[in-house]
């Protein structure tokens, strides 16, 4: 299947969901209006995704900010890659947060809390 | 008629107004706003923890306008926003002030203050859990909000939420938040 690539803009992530890889990647800013619109092409490519995975998917979520609208979004996300974990494939999230970004950290407790998929947290010290 | 937004913000005088905005709030205002107060919180070498409260919280308050606003009333002064709002943002000693302003329809107050005194009497436990429980039970409206904002907005600032609605007249009101974002 076409791998995602998107660019990063100020306002939505840099993305590279590549079948042939294994690791797949959110990265940067996730604050758009309209955050629906962004991620819905994400959620259905996982959908086909999870059809045929790879035997181990490790997805990095390594963002500087995220609304409230893209919270949804990203559980939207996660909530596939549960499904492809259910399936008796290996998957792991590994969740990276700025050494004094707290919030970024309670964040990323509260999925791990909601997913059943192994969340690794992971500290970026500059 | 006697009715001016503005007359609330000079019983505010405190701090610096580092932003003032009055207008209609689209996508690109919301960018705008942004990078200003971005700029300036890094040109004043704003500790990051700070900044990145402050630029979280800016988003959500930007954002429940432009999903959220009642239209204007007939006979406001400004008829060509659709999504009119109003925001300052304030330096004060330990922090920043965001205060936005926005016309609410009188059918819909109840609903909203209901919301507010329930984030305000829940302690920050209870309103993790809240931000958790909506997280996973609720979809995203057809306007587009999350309905998180303000619960996420009193989960990062762990300060109760400051409002006020004022009459303008008996279909409006006039609907002033005042976040305090400090250290």
């Amino acid at each position: 299947m076409e791998p995602i690539i998107i660019e990063g803009t100020p306002k939505t992530p840099t993305v590279k969901f590549d079948s042939t890889e294994g690791v797949f990647e959110i990265k940067g800013r996730s604050i758009p209006e309209n955050s629906v619109e962004f991620y819905k092409p994400l959620v259905d490519w996982l959908d086909t995704y999870k059809e045929s995975p790879l035997t181990k998917t490790v997805v990095n979520i390594r963002l500087e900010y995220f609304n409230t609208s893209s919270s949804k979004c990203i559980l939207d996300v996660f909530k596939k890659l549960e499904a492809i974990h259910k399936a008796k494939n290996e998957v792991e999230v590994n969740w990276y947060y700025e050494e004094d970004d707290e919030d970024m950290l309670e964040a990323g407790e509260d999925y791990e809390s909601i997913i059943r998929v192994p969340f690794k947290m992971i500290e970026i010290v500059e | 008629m006697s009715f001016n937004i503005e007359n609330y913000f000079s019983d505010l005088s405190t701090g610096n107004t580092i932003l003032y905005y009055k207008g209609n709030v689209d996508s690109d205002v919301i960018n705008h706003v942004l990078d200003t107060v971005e700029d300036k919180m890094v040109e004043v070498k704003e500790q990051s923890k700070l900044r990145k409260k402050v630029y979280n919280v800016l988003v959500e308050s930007l954002q429940n306008l432009y999903h959220h606003v009642d239209r204007v009333p007939d006979d406001f002064e400004d008829q060509t926003s659709v999504k009119f709002g109003l925001l300052v943002v304030k330096k004060v000693n330990d922090g920043y002030r965001i205060i936005t302003g926005n016309f609410v329809h009188v059918e819909n107050i109840e609903r909203l203050e209901e919301k507010i005194k329930r984030i305000n009497r829940s302690s920050h436990e209870e309103i993790k859990e809240l931000y958790k429980f909506i997280l996973n039970h609720q979809r995203i409206s057809a306007k587009g909000g999350g309905g998180l904002g303000l619960v996420d907005i009193a989960r990062k600032t762990g300060n109760k939420l400051e409002y006020t609605f004022k009459t303008y007249n008996s279909h409006y009101s006039f609907f002033y938040l005042d976040i305090l974002v400090n250290e």
